[in-house]
């Protein structure tokens, strides 16, 4: 199992950033998220973050939209999510699960630690867990020894991204924009200033997510962060090829080009 | 706080002072419900209006404001009606009826609409955004937005577009632009997630005036204030017309804010049964309905902790109901907390007992109620027959019905 620690370690010795990839489990299929997830890996990805598809995504925009919604319709439930984890886990990726709070606050928030970490699972990204309600979560999550990474937005005060960070482990994620998931022209302007303010209270990697999909995107982000972010982007590419083979051959291609931009 | 003689409101009134343990704690917990769970970029905007609305609820010439809006255009107070005809079905008790479907636009959704249009002019934001499920909500918001100048778009479910086509016209000749989700169950909680999504991309000049008292904090507590008017005209007007306190009232239960708008003034009367009914759609054994209290489980839907029709691994389960005002999957976290306490009991009504009720309200009294609040009716009727003749119930009728008349059309074949 490979640690977040690792990960951003050997990416700094390499004077590159980390590149994450998300993709929901159970899209396009069940098995086909594991195909795809390693396709991403194979390509240059060091972390893999598989989302649990959830009936409202309210921070997602309509390319993750779209995907949870057919991964529901596959009938994907927790146990496929954890089994995604695990064939991904066996890559060598860091693997992390990206969830809204009610799936785990229903299954236990003990019992989703302890499951997520016999899988091989390093940590999970809640958006919309905030630090006052996170106690539980961090508790349980420590007790299984995996990380609890919480977003910070340009609209977070020095006060909210404090609180924030120290709940936090493994690495902060900066939300570029004021917005929703999903592909964009350029990174938010906002985000290079956010993740300056978030290093002056933390010595955590600070990793850039939403709106990033392009390897120009990737280097440009690669400059002031240590992880880049990109999911609505490998999703597209498999929304849009005709069969399963030719949209393993684009996610692959666009995670080189990604890969080649956290190089700058 | 001074009170201003000879209005509707009192700054005492509004801001629920005189009552204790009914406000939530400073991280928005009516014991363990409410709170926040949504994207930390949300959280300032928040924290902007909690604050506002904290100033604005302690000064008098905000609370005058909204006062003379409520009096001069929303048609407040509104009366007092017995029906004696109807209640002839409920074992002889006094039935009496709290007319908000008297107010402007129809129903009682427009006094927290005044009251955050008021607010968003405060915020100094020029867009309000809202979800609407029946377009009640959504019609009183393009109604405010009007009246004062605001932008306005109103996030509403396909399929509810479909069956509240003339709530979409009315919205649309109001100045709103009216904005289909397609997405998910296409309906009332599909509309909450679009607006959250439009609110987090356009929050530096917009207002997301929420429509019941679910949600994250503040909006329980917003909504209920601006609620509240209605209970508090109940409570004084029912002192006036019968000399005392009601023995049991009863109102239908959405999101809720109808409800705990008339339950809130009374929560202290410990010898006033407060009755929430929800809606029971075509029976519990159906699948289809709308029990969130009754048959839900506690969990977090659209960043409140409160009952919840979820499965087992937590996704929200869509919900049924012939009104689709009441047709919610979650419920404000304050009804949660009132259950759990016991001062409040919530019962589940079928589409088929509310349409019953609906058309017997209309026969014997001349007044057609909306869908949603003939829920509230036909538990008046049940719980009559339980409490006997010497009962008084106050009944919150919400709103008027004119909106469900394609409904009752179908179902009646008219």
């Amino acid at each position: 199992m490979t640690t977040l620690q690792t990960v951003f370690a050997k990416a700094k010795a390499d004077g590159r950033a980390a590149l994450i990839g998300y993709l929901p489990a159970g899209f396009p299929s069940k098995e086909g998220a594991i195909a795809v997830a390693t396709a991403m890996v194979d390509a240059g990805c060091d972390v893999i973050e598989i989302g649990l598809p959830y009936s409202d995504p309210l921070m997602d925009g309509p390319t993750i939209q779209d995907a949870v919604h057919r991964a529901l319709t596959n009938g994907t439930r927790i146990a496929d999510v954890l089994r995604t984890v695990e064939g991904v886990a066996k890559t060598g990726a860091a693997t992390l699960v990206m969830t809204y709070w009610n799936p785990i606050d229903r299954y236990g928030a003990e019992r989703f630690a302890g499951d997520l970490a016999n899988a091989g699972g390093v940590g999970t990204i809640t958006p919309d867990l905030t630090p006052e309600e996170a106690g539980p979560w961090r508790e349980a999550s420590a007790g299984a020894g995996i990380d609890t990474v919480f977003l910070v937005a340009p609209s977070s005060t020095e006060a909210r991204i404090k609180a924030v960070v120290d709940s936090c482990t493994g690495f902060v994620y900066a939300a570029s924009l004021m917005g929703v998931t999903g592909a964009r022209d350029s990174v938010g302007a906002a985000a290079q200033g956010l993740v300056e303010r978030t290093r002056s209270h933390t010595s955590l990697p600070v990793c850039v997510g939403l709106g990033v999909g392009t390897g120009r995107q990737a280097a440009e982000v690669a400059g002031y962060a240590d992880g880049v972010i990109v999911g609505s982007a490998f999703i597209r590419r498999v929304l849009d090829a005709p069969d399963e083979a030719s949209g393993l051959a684009s996610v692959r291609e666009l995670g080189a080009e990604l890969a080649a931009g956290v190089r700058g | 706080m001074t009170t201003h003689e000879g209005t509707v409101l009192t700054a005492a009134d509004l801001a629920g002072n005189g009552l204790h343990g009914n406000d939530p704690d400073i991280h928005g917990k009516f014991g363990v419900f409410g709170g926040r769970y949504v994207p930390e970029a949300l959280i300032p905007a928040l924290d902007e209006v909690a604050a506002e609305y904290d100033k604005a609820k302690n000064d008098v010439a905000f609370l005058r404001e909204f006062d003379h809006l409520l009096r001069t255009y929303a048609g407040r107070p509104t009366t007092l009606t017995e029906v004696p005809r109807f209640a002839e079905q409920a074992g002889g008790a006094r039935i009496i009826l709290k007319r908000e479907d008297l107010t402007h636009t129809g129903a009682h959704k427009i006094n927290n609409v005044l009251g955050q249009a008021l607010l968003t002019k405060r915020l100094g934001k020029t867009r309000v955004i809202a979800e609407t499920g029946a377009g009640q909500h959504g019609v009183a918001t393009a109604t405010a937005a009007a009246l004062l100048g605001l932008e306005c778009v109103i996030y509403m479910g396909a399929v509810d577009c479909e069956r509240q086509a003339l709530n979409v016209a009315r919205m649309k000749l109001l100045g709103a632009t009216v904005v289909p989700v397609t997405n998910g169950s296409q309906t009332l909680k599909d509309a909450i997630n679009e607006a959250f999504r439009d609110w987090v991309a356009n929050v530096d000049r917009t207002h997301y005036l929420f429509g019941t008292i679910a949600g994250p904090h503040p909006f329980p507590e917003i909504v209920r204030d601006f609620a509240r008017i209605i209970g508090v005209e109940a409570r004084r007007q029912m002192l006036e017309l019968t000399g005392r306190l009601p023995d049991a009232i009863a109102a239908a239960v959405g999101g809720g804010s109808n409800a705990i708008g008339i339950f809130h003034a009374f929560l202290g009367d410990e010898g006033v049964q407060l009755h929430g009914y929800e809606a029971g759609g075509r029976g519990l054994e159906s699948g289809e309905h709308a029990l969130t209290l009754t048959e839900g489980s506690v969990g977090v839907l659209h960043g409140s902790r409160t009952y919840v029709l979820q499965d087992e691994e937590g996704q929200t389960v869509e919900s049924h109901s012939i009104s689709a005002g009441l047709d919610y999957p979650g419920v404000g976290p304050e009804h949660a907390w009132l259950k759990d306490t016991g001062r409040a009991t919530y019962h589940g009504i079928t589409d088929a007992e509310a349409m019953e009720a609906f058309s017997l309200l209309a026969r014997t009294e001349g007044i057609i109620p909306a869908i949603e609040s003939s829920h509230a009716l036909a538990g008046a009727l049940k719980l009559g027959r339980e409490l006997g003749p010497e009962a008084t119930i106050l009944v919150n009728l919400s709103g008027r019905g004119d909106k469900d008349m394609g409904t009752a059309m179908k179902y009646f074949n008219l």
